[in-house]
This record gives structure tokens, sequence and C-alpha cells, in this order.
């Protein structure tokens, strides 16, 4: 076969020690490794910042844990972390736990899990999967990238800001997150939050505007819109709700500046703050929630949905068997984009808007459960009486399938007004969504690393280091999130900086001890991943050209990456993505540029 | 209990770093000699894998019976408003149906992930949909949904909405960083206007003096309730946006800078019968255990011991509003109409309490503008000095 052939030619390179074959290419190292237009660049450069930005998000998060098992004592660490001035003498402030929640959420949300996962694989697997030799526009694509980088060091900046970073929560609600009088993170820190975030709503933009155009357009011979994998169809609604949704929450973010820097008044009235009446009059915060969570909750689908089409993908590949309902699943994801449109208020029942919108919300986001369920019930299909290949990307997938499940049943809760009465903004509400959204795009995205490491670097990650990695992450994820439930139901509320004010709780510091310690060892093994990856981008085993023998178009492109990625012609599709074990073949797998024997049926429809 | 997870965590990690080590010594001597070495999971590494899903589906059983067993007791318990049963109903009817549906889901998923790992020569079966299967996990979802929703809408459109000719009594809940007040509206149900603009000395709320429903408003830093009543809480808010959280009536509403919020409820147990309840006397009991471990372990370092705990109903803050939003709270009592109606007695009206701030300031600088540091700390002279640069003095209590 001439996979392995080349996979022969590859090894030989190796033993004599060169890295990469550029003498063809008229690249310098600026044009190839800093400002490129290459898309298979632009989605490395998106991993590694949206890797480097999650080490300080669960960083984050793994001190302000430390904070609640063991609350207002002295750790070295956090005074070596933090300084003197956010944990005087190593006990960490309540306004700098606050600081904490508030980045740790904006930069997993946004930076790890919007960014550094519809990012890099929008960017990757666009192009190469629809077989286009690049994104429609390199250039914007570039500057999309450079956008979020600024962005993203715009953020880390705002930490080292003297009054400290935004620390009103990563909803920024105003009048918290516009006075500086009512926490000093409003200050300086906020303003750096809010063009920070403009910034990279730029930068999603311009991402967005591209996948769309380029899977419109780019697609090639054959290739129908039927014929796409799941990854694109789920890149390409992300897409198109992110352009619909990202610009409102822009608007907010330039209200939110005019109030705060201008003396308007679109979100504030009728405030008295250390000790004098401010002029602020006509306002409504609850207008801001409102645009909030118009992009908030199309936001978490924009995270959920690209882990969606790389777990379909994966599992099908993985399971060597079609993807179960194919069609079903590009209905549930449509309905899915749709609905995530007209649900944001379910964030808001509690928030004094008039009630009976609280109903209409209600059963526009219970419907949701229905499309979902849907695609939970064709990934389990999908295994069954399958020959299931159990590589780490495998795993991941399987481990996505098994916390959306858990976490999205409680979205039935949350979801009902009613029962959303009690539980908002209890831990109930962290653990929900950590596990249906964070925990699961998280499972996306390392299945997704796993999965497609040989097309970005030419080499395999460690599998065994793998397995390590997915079951001690999968582990301590239900060990951190599971006994959550428990402790919201018992009304403790998130955002507090410690519990002991409240006797009551008082029973639930073992569980909180529990969720940290949970949370450390899950957090350390992580260095288990970031070990694995960054050792085998340069020693790793070189890749073959299709290790897990799958269908899809980007594994028919040399391993070399070279401009417009694939040599002479571009490949020709004659066939759906999923013939996995189709009868009448002698392989397993059956690649889309493979036409259609003498007689040969489709069968799926 | 603790220290024994502690135990187990540290000797997991341990064991797991040791196999790491082990694995990337052997991944090191096999590398590129053996197929384990092209890096793709072999039909051991799927064997391996197949029994360890397995072996999770029983973890995730296993945590959720511990947790169940364990940390059942948290919830909330018998809820202490008429709306709550309705609540807690709509809630356990719902945890059945996500009982039921992830005891079946995770097992299918893992089981299936056990039973078809891949073996060499073992050939998948081409099953790429089925019209009739897609219509079932669509329909009986569909339906399930419809039933929680109806009943969901009918329980939300009881608690939320109050008709105009209901029997309430009206309270004001006052939220600001980081403390609570309330405003009874008195013999005539009616509150007073109020606007933050209105601030001033003792009159903290913000209430309009001359507005003839406001005369006998009472402004009060521990709620009573009586019990059996309907209250209707308007709910408002001084600075930042707050949530007024009363967890044990299932009740909830942000507090919105610039609007007045609502919400009602019943309470039907006073703070007596709630402690005397059985589940609730063993929940004290229990905190007061772990309080007394605690006492001795603060007496043993030379600090004060914690007060023992008795249950009484709160008002938490429940939306962040600042550094000290994990201390914002206030007490509610819920008391026999008798009781309750003997204690709101004894309460000065705000009229008053303004009426005698006023009269004490005026002898010590006539003629002067009222000011807010004056009247809440009068005759302290020091405050005078302090009135170039204000400080939050209306949350000096009087």
């Amino acid at each position: 076969m001439s996979a392995v052939a080349h996979a022969h030619d590859h090894s030989h390179d190796h033993a004599h020690g060169h890295d990469d074959h550029e003498h063809h290419h008229k690249d310098t190292f600026i044009t190839k490794y800093i400002f490129s237009i290459d898309h298979k660049m632009i989605a490395k450069q998106y991993l590694i910042t949206g890797i480097i930005m999650g080490v300080i998000g669960v960083g984050m998060s793994l001190l302000f844990r430390m904070q609640l098992a063991w609350p207002e004592e002295s750790f070295k660490l956090f005074h070596f972390i933090l300084g003197e001035r956010m944990a005087p003498e190593g006990v960490m402030k309540n306004d700098t736990y606050l600081a904490l929640v508030t980045i740790h959420g904006t930069i997993m949300v946004f930076f790890v899990l919007t960014a550094g996962l519809s990012g890099t694989f929008s960017n990757l697997l666009i192009p190469l999967q629809i077989g286009a030799r690049d994104m429609a526009s390199g250039f914007l694509n570039m500057i999309s990238y450079w956008l979020f980088f600024t962005s993203s060091v715009i953020m880390v900046s705002s930490l080292f800001v003297e009054s400290g970073p935004a620390s009103a929560g990563w909803t920024i609600y105003p009048p918290l997150s516009a006075l500086e009088q009512a926490i000093p993170g409003s200050g300086m820190g906020m303003t750096l939050w809010l063009v920070s975030m403009a910034v990279f709503i730029a930068s999603s933009l311009m991402g967005s505007l591209n996948y769309v155009v380029t899977v419109i357009n780019l697609r090639t011979k054959g290739m129908s819109m039927t014929r796409l994998p799941l990854t694109i169809w789920a890149f390409f609604i992300t897409a198109v709700i992110g352009i619909i949704s990202f610009p409102v929450l822009l608007s907010a973010a330039l209200l939110l500046i005019m109030d705060r820097s201008f003396g308007t008044s679109f979100f504030l009235s009728d405030i008295y703050i250390a000790g004098e009446v401010l002029h602020y009059q006509g306002g409504s915060p609850v207008l801001f929630e409102h645009l909030f969570w118009f992009l908030g909750h199309p936001e978490v689908y924009i995270v959920i949905l690209p882990a969606m089409g790389l777990v379909s993908e994966i599992m099908s590949t993985n399971s060597r068997k079609p993807i179960f309902g194919y069609r079903a699943m590009i209905m549930s994801i449509l309905a899915i984009a749709f609905l995530s449109t007209i649900v944001w208020g379910h964030h808001m029942f509690m928030s004094g808007m008039n009630p009976f919108l609280g109903s209409v919300f209600t059963f526009t986001t219970l419907l949701i459960a229905i499309p979902s369920a849907v695609k939970a019930f064709n990934w389990i299909t999908t295994l069954w009486k399958g020959n299931l290949q159990m590589n780490p990307a495998m795993l991941f997938s399987m481990g996505f399938v098994s916390t959306f499940i858990t976490g999205g049943l409680t979205g039935i809760i949350l979801g009902d007004s009613t029962l959303d009465i009690n539980v908002h903004d209890t831990y109930f509400v962290i653990a929900h969504f950590h596990l249906v959204m964070g925990i699961s795009a998280l499972y996306g995205m390392f299945a997704g690393i796993y999965h497609w490491f040989p097309k970005m670097f030419g080499r395999m990650l460690n599998k065994n280091m793998g397995y390590v990695h997915f079951w001690v992450t999968t582990v301590c994820a239900y060990g951190v999130f599971f006994p959550m439930h428990f402790i919201g139901l018992a009304g403790l509320p998130r955002r507090y900086y410690t519990n002991t004010n409240f006797p009551l709780f008082d029973e639930l510091q073992d569980v909180n001890i529990l969720i940290t310690l949970f949370a450390l060892v899950g957090g350390a093994f992580q260095l288990v991943f970031l070990f694995n990856f960054f050792r085998s981008i340069f020693y790793g085993k070189k890749s073959v050209q299709n290790p897990w023998r799958s269908n899809t178009l980007e594994w028919t492109a040399p391993v070399e990456h070279m401009h417009g990625n694939w040599p002479g012609e571009i490949p020709h599709v004659y066939r759906w993505p999923y013939d996995y074990s189709k009868p009448g073949h002698d392989d397993d797998f059956v690649p889309q540029n493979v036409p259609m024997k003498d007689g040969e049926e489709q069968l799926h429809h | 209990m603790t220290t024994l997870l502690v135990i187990v965590i540290l000797v997991l990690l341990s064991i797991a770093l040791w196999q790491l080590t082990k694995i990337f010594d052997l991944t090191q001597a096999v590398n590129g000699i053996t197929d384990s070495g092209t890096q793709v999971a072999t039909d051991k590494d799927n064997n391996i894998q197949g029994y360890l899903m397995f072996g999770f589906l029983a973890f995730i059983y296993i945590l959720t019976i511990y947790g169940l067993l364990n940390w059942g007791h948290f919830v909330l318990g018998t809820p202490a408003s008429a709306h709550g049963a309705q609540v807690d109903n709509l809630m356990n009817i719902t945890w059945v149906l996500i009982f039921f549906v992830q005891t079946v889901t995770q097992a299918l998923l893992h089981y299936f992930a056990f039973k078809y790992r891949g073996r060499q020569g073992q050939t998948a079966l081409y099953f790429a949909d089925n019209d009739k299967l897609e219509f079932v996990w669509s329909v009986i979802p569909a339906v399930v949904l419809a039933g929680l929703i109806l009943y969901g809408l009918y329980a939300w459109t009881n608690i939320m909405f109050v008709d105009e000719d209901e029997d309430v009594m009206v309270v004001e809940l006052y939220a600001k960083q980081f403390s609570w007040e309330a405003r009874y509206s008195g013999e005539d149900n009616h509150l007073g206007k109020a606007n933050v603009r209105y601030i001033e000395g003792v009159n903290t709320l913000g209430v309009d003096m001359s507005d003839p429903n406001a005369q006998d408003d009472k402004v009060v830093n521990e709620l009573h309730l009586p019990k059996g009543k309907k209250i209707l809480f308007k709910i408002r808010s001084q600075d930042v946006l707050h949530s007024a959280y009363m967890p044990h009536f299932r009740a909830q509403m942000n507090c919105v800078p610039g609007m007045v919020t609502q919400f009602s409820f019943e309470p039907i147990y006073t703070t007596a019968e709630m402690r005397d309840m059985g589940f609730m006397q063993e929940k004290v009991a229990h905190i007061n255990d772990i309080r007394a471990k605690k006492s001795a372990e603060l007496v043993a370092k030379g600090l004060p011991p914690l007060d023992p705990y008795t249950f009484d109903y709160l008002l938490l803050c429940n939306k962040i509003c600042g550094a000290s939003h994990y201390n914002m709270q206030m007490k509610i009592v819920v008391d026999t109409p008798e009781d309750f109606k003997a204690w709101y007695e004894t309460k000065e009206t705000l009229a008053s309490a303004v009426k005698a701030a006023n009269a004490k300031p005026e002898t010590t600088e006539p003629g002067s503008a009222p000011d807010t540091a004056k009247a809440s700390v009068p005759g302290d002279t020091a405050s005078v000095k302090q009135d170039a640069k204000p400080v939050a003095m209306a949350s000096v209590k009087k």
C-alpha cells in the first residue's frame, strides 16, 4: 500500500535527522510559523494558544478549589502564584477569589472551548475534509488568529493590573461590572476584559465568516452537502450561530463601555453606592442580561456542537461502522442550532423579567432535549455491533457521550422554571454545565487532538499515556462534578468565597474537600497529556498517511504538510464518508475518493 | 472519612504514577520493534480498555449509590411554604425519570463498549439508519417532556402570578452591599414610595416620607413572618444585582436596581415547628457534631470555639454582588400570627424614627442641610469632619 511506502520514507527521513522538507517552499520562518496563511499552521497556532490558555484557566480553578476546601488557610502556593497583593501571607483574599472564578470562566468558555476547540478543528478540517486547497480567505484567517492572540494577551495582562482583573463573574452583569466602587476589579481590569472580548469577537466573526464561505463554495467535485462529514456540518452550523449571536455580545460590551466611561444609562438606574447617589436613570440590568444571554446561550452550543461533530466522526471511524442516522444527526444539529437561539431566557427565570416569558423559555428549552436525546441514542446505536478500536480518541468520545448524558439530564431540572427557583445559581448549576458543556467539550477537544494529531504534526501521540490520561481524567471529572449536585440541592450558592458563615453548610465541607482532591489529581494528570503532546510533536512515532484507516479526505493528503494540501489534483468524492465495513469491499473502510464499484449500491439514505 | 479518602486518593495517585513510569519505560523499549510502536490500538488494548469501560459503569453506579446514601440527606427537606410541595413533587417526578434514563443509557453505552470491543477478524454490522428507531426515540422524549412542561408551567403560573384581589401581606426586601433590610407596609398594606434619591440618615431605604402610605411603614433587620399568611415580597436593590434566596421556602428572586421585582409565598411552618421536625433535628445534630469537633480543634489552638447551631430560616444573597457576597444574609423567623403581632408592635415606624433622628442633629448644628453622616451618627463630631469624603454611612445601623 502506498501509505506504508510513504511511512517508510518518513522513517528514512527521521534516521537522517531531518525535521521537515521545506526546501521546495519559499517560506521564511516568519511566513511559515508566524504570519502563516496556511490553514493547517493556523489550526496549530489556535491549538497551542488554546492549550496555554487552558493551562491558565484550569490552574485558576485548582487555586480557588483549594480555597473552598480549606477556606482562608495560608498556602505558600497562593503567595507564590498570586503574590502579596492578592494573597497576603498566603491567604487568598475574597475579591481575588471572585477574580479567579471570573477569569477561569471567561478563559475556559471563550479562549479554550470556543477558539481552542472550534478554531483549531474548523481550520484544520474544513479545507481538508471538503477537498479544498485552503480557506476561502487565508489572509482573513491569519488576521482572525492574530486578533485571537491579541485578545488572549490582553486578557492575561489584565491579571497584572493594580486593582485586579475583572471580578464580576464571567457574565459581567452590571451594575457590579460597571462601577469601580462596587468591586475593585470593575476598574481597569474590567476595561481590559471588555477590550479583550471586543477583539475576540472580531476574531471569531472573521473565522466564522470564513468557515461558512469555505463550506458553501469550496467543496470538491462530488462533495454534496449530504456527503459532508458530520464534523463539517457541526463546524458550519456553529459558525452560523456564531455569526448570529456574537455581534449581540459586542453591542452589549459597547453599551457597557459607554455606561462605564461616558456616563450613559443603558444598564444602570437608581444607584446609591459608597455614600452617594449616582446620576444614572432609566437603564436596566435586565436588558444587559438579555443581550448577554442572547450570545451566552448559543455560545454553549458553539462550544458543544464542534465537539459533537468530532465525536461523531471519531466514533464512526473507530467503531468501523457507519454513524447511525446520518440525516437525523444533521437534522438534530440544525434543530439544536435553531432552538439554541430562542432559549436564552432560561438563564433569567429569576431575573425579574415577566414570568410569562419564563413560561415561553421553559417550553423552548425543554424542546432542545429532543434533538439532544436523538443524538445520544444515535451514538449509542453506532457502537452496537461495531468492532470498536479503543484508541484514546475513541475513549474520549465515549466519555463525551457519558458526561453529555449525565450533565444533560439535569438540564431538565434547570430548564424548568419551577424547579429552577430553588437551584438557580447554586452548585447544582455548576455541576450541570461543567459536565454537559465543560467536560464534554473538553473530551471532544481531547478526542480531536488524539485523533488528528498525526494529521497536524505527522507523528503519533503515545497511546498508553493517552489511556492513563483518559482514565484518570474521567474518574476525576465525575469525582469533581457529581458530588456538586448534592451540595447544590442543599442550597449552597455558587461564587461564595467561603461557606463558613453559614453553619447550615458545615456538613457540606467534607464533600468540598473531596471535590478539591479529585480536582487536584485530575489537574495534575493533565501534565501527562501536556508531556505527551509536546514531546510527541518532536519525538513521537512517525505517522502513516491514514493511521486510523479512515474514510474522510484529509487522510488522502500526504503526511508532509504542503500549501494546497494535495500534490496534483484535488481528490473527487464519490460516496458519503461513512462506508465502514460495507459489504462487498475487502477493507473495512472505503475512502470517499474511491469510485463506486460496478453495480455497487448506496446502502444508506 | 475525609482522611481515608485522602489516603485512598494518594495511594491511587502513586500507583498511577508508578504505572505511568513503567508504561513509559516499556514504550521506550518496544518503540519501533513491535506493532505497539504504531500507537494504534491493538486487540490487547481493545480488550483491556473494553473491560475498563465496563468497570467504569460500575464506578458510575457506585458513585451514584454512595452519593445517595452519604449525601442524600443534604437536601433541604420538607418545604416551609405552601407552594413548596408542588415544586418538590415535580422535582421528584423529574428525578425518577432522570435516574431511569441515566441508568439505562449509561449501561447501554458502557456495555456496548465492552461487548463490541474490537477483535481482529470481527466485522462490524453495516447499519446506517432505521427510520422506525429514530421515530421512536424522537417521539418518546417528546411525549415525556410534554408532560413535564405542562406540569412545570402549571406550577410556575400558580407560583409566580399573584391575583390582584388575593389577601396578601406586602413586605419589601431591600438589598445592598452586603446586608438586607425589610420594610413592612403597615396597616394600610401599601408601601410608601421609595427611591435611592431619598436616602438620608436613618431612612436607609430611601422612602419618600411625604407619601401618606409611608407613614406606617416599619423597617427591620430581621424578617419576621406570620405563619399561614401569604406574603407578597416587593424586592429592591440599592446598588448592584443581588438575589433574594430563601431556600427553605423554595423562593428566589433577583433584586434589580431601578426596578421592583416580586415573589410571593405562604409560610406554613413556624421556625419552632421546623426545628421540631425529625429530619431537621437529625441535620442539626449532625452539624453540631461537626462543629463540636471543629471547636475542639480551635480550642486546642487557643482560639474561641464555634457556637452550637440552631436552625433558622435564612435569606441569602445568591447573585454575585461584590467582595463580601459570601456573607450577605438575614435571619427569617416564622411566628404564629399572635407572636408575630406582638413582635410587630414592638417595632417603631420609620416615620417616628426619622422624626427622632431629625430632632437631634438640629441641636448640634442648626441650619445646615441634613446629611447622611450627621443623621446616622448623631452628635458625633468626627463624622462631621468626614462630610467632604462620602463614606457608606447608610449602612451604619441606628
